[in-house]
């Protein structure tokens, strides 16, 4: 058993390719038990952020500074009554949570978090993620209308457009991507594992690929990918100050969660994409130019050292924790939390130094995976917090803002960077 | 410990004949998805609701995306899903959230051309019949192993040629996609008064 186990870890192969299915099984248990974590991690952080842009202290009291909000919201919503109105539509109103759900899980199978750690490597990798992804938005039309209700259908009437209309941009600065991957070897790649390692070959990220074209992409991907999740500034669907809720405002309790946990998900899988076509994905920096074995071992101290700051983080909340005995427990609890992400640090640290000796052990393919998978995080990671940022810095656009930007400015700038990337493409090779 | 430690145990993983290699296409799946691609077909003709029609064929539509996979042709099973279940479909919904569901559903569903209907199904029909037994030397007599992994590429090579020469199929995808072009014009001059 042990030996089936490390046999798993020391793969060299995803298991799609490997055609197990029991492996493939328990990557997706992984990746979705892993999603809904990073989800109500994102829900705690999103809260904070915003709470200290807007000089807040956010939730403070359960737990130390809050930690533990994302757990009572999640009872509190589990246990909450679950209303479906008397003149919805019963089972599309039912099915509709789950159709959104379904699409931002399903994105998952082709989004490689190493050249190896992915459920499977599509050859239409990157038009599966885009097409599985646009089907999100069958499920909020569809709870919008479902709810039959005014607010609700206005809410699904403006996602549906807005998503129709973003869904060219996005397709276009893919597209531009894409071809920047046939630069070298004359055919390019749809596959998600193939486009990070054509980046890899060229030794450049493609968002300095062919500069400023690749840059101009990437940003107008970003743009379209907030609109496309719905979030702020984008988020017509929703906007609270003009349609109460949008598209669920008639929903509640789990429904509710779920739709939450559609749009946080959906959300990590269209950075994924940005993090995937654009950043390199799994690479750590200057995977080519420091490729020294002294290089390698200093940046796989970097997981490590991750969880060593966020410990020391949460050890100056226990020592400036206010002494008195209502904060007791809270103390203790910051103390155990502190010790958790000190082992967890260790355990990454000890693993970086006993996989530095040779590259066959199952030590060292660990160390490797838990790079691939810490840098690909890392840079996800950034995209979350952007999307914080931008939801506390930018105001809502209005809906005939939102298509002009949309039809006239993405979509013009995106079609001029494919046919620019085509031609400096044809002249360079 | 130290046999698992070694290159030799991590290799024989994945090349052990698990029992899951088994490929994905199977006859289960087959008739799973035909069946389910039936039944949609046969709820978008039958349901009352226009909304319900609607979400019955993105049932059929992504079923047979899905048998798209099973022939080896993931290409055209993306583009399904992106035109068809992602853009045509989201448009159609679009269009029926604003037509009035109640006076819909009290029409009457089947009006008085549906024997020519039916005569026309039943055409087409016995149209894919005898092209299935008349023509049987045009089909394989077994699945042929297509390399799945450059499938896209084949797709591209046929459209537009490799390595300079004109593909097999180039000018008609371009009169195609011309043909597109004028229907796109076409329907901005119709709808739009001043331009």
């Amino acid at each position: 058993m042990p030996n089936f186990i490390m046999s798993y870890l020391g793969s060299t192969v995803t298991p799609g390719e490997a055609g197990n299915q029991f492996w493939a099984l328990i990557y997706v248990l992984i990746i979705f038990a892993g999603v809904s974590l990073a989800v109500v991690a994102m829900n705690w952080f999103e809260r904070k952020a915003l709470a200290h842009f807007q000089i807040r202290l956010g939730p403070m009291r359960v737990g130390p500074h809050g930690l533990l909000q994302p757990i009572a919201d999640a009872i509190k919503l589990m246990l909450k009554e679950d209303i479906i109105p008397a003149e919805a539509d019963q089972f599309v109103f039912w099915i509709a949570p789950l159709i959104g759900l379904l699409a931002a899980f399903t994105v998952y199978i082709v989004i490689p978090f190493g050249p190896s750690q992915a459920v499977s490597d599509m050859n239409i990798g990157v038009l599966f993620m885009l097409g599985v992804s646009s089907l999100g938005v069958l499920g909020i039309v569809v709870a919008g209308w479902a709810s039959n209700s005014h607010y609700p259908l206005i809410g699904a009437l403006r996602s549906s457009a807005q998503m129709v209309s973003y869904e060219v941009a996005m397709g276009l600065a893919v597209v531009s991507a894409v071809l920047m991957t046939s630069m070298k070897t004359g055919t390019g790649t749809l596959s998600m594992i193939g486009i990070v390692e054509s980046q890899q070959q060229q030794g450049i990220w493609f968002i300095f690929k062919f500069f400023p074209l690749g840059f101009i992409a990437f940003v107008c991907f970003v743009i379209a990918m907030i609109a496309e999740t719905n979030r702020a500034p984008f988020d017509m669907a929703e906007a609270e100050s003009e349609l109460t809720a949008g598209y669920h405002t008639e929903y509640s309790g789990l429904r509710w969660s779920l739709f939450m946990l559609a749009e946080y998900a959906a959300m990590i899988a269209v950075s994924s994409i940005a993090v995937t076509l654009w950043l390199g994905g799994w690479l750590r920096p200057f995977p080519n130019l420091l490729q020294a074995p002294t290089w390698d071992f200093i940046f796989s101290l970097f997981p490590g050292l991750t969880f060593g700051a966020l410990t020391a983080i949460a050890v100056i909340g226990v020592v400036r924790m206010p002494v008195h005995s209502y904060f007791k427990v809270q103390r203790i609890g910051l103390a155990v939390f502190a010790a958790l992400l000190g082992f967890i640090a260790l355990v990454l640290l000890v693993i970086a130094i006993a996989g530095r000796s040779s590259d066959s052990t199952v030590a060292a393919r660990l160390r490797e995976g838990i790079d691939y998978v810490y840098w690909f995080l890392l840079k996800v990671a950034f995209f979350m917090y952007l999307f914080i940022w931008l939801r506390a810095t930018w105001p809502r656009y209005r809906f005939d803002q939102l298509m002009r930007v949309g039809w006239k400015v993405l979509l013009p700038i995106t079609l001029v960077v494919l046919i620019l990337t085509a031609i400096v493409g044809v002249i360079v090779s | 410990m130290s046999g698992v430690l070694n290159p030799a145990s991590i290799a024989a993983f994945t090349t052990s004949t698990d029992p899951g290699m088994a490929p994905v296409a199977t006859p289960f799946f087959f008739y799973l998805l035909s069946g389910l691609a039936i039944l949609g077909g046969f709820l978008v003709i039958t349901r009352r609701n226009p909304v319900h029609c609607a979400l019955a064929l993105i049932l059929t539509l992504i079923a047979i995306a899905n048998l798209y996979l099973m022939l080896y042709a993931p290409f055209v099973a993306a583009v399904q899903i992106i035109v068809y279940a992602g853009g045509i479909m989201v448009l159609f919904l679009f269009v029926i959230m604003l037509v009035s569901v109640e006076r819909a559903s009290k029409d009457r569903r089947f009006n008085r051309v549906w024997p020519v209907g039916l005569a026309a199904a039943c055409a087409l029909m016995a149209l894919f019949v005898s092209a299935f037994v008349k023509g049987r030397a045009l089909f394989p007599d077994r699945m042929i192993a297509i390399p799945e992994g450059s499938n896209t590429q084949q797709v591209a090579s046929m459209l537009y040629g490799e390595a300079g020469r004109i593909g097999q199929y180039t000018f008609a995808f371009e009169i195609a996609s011309l043909l597109l072009l004028v229907a796109i014009l076409g329907a901005v001059i119709m709808t739009k008064k001043k331009i």
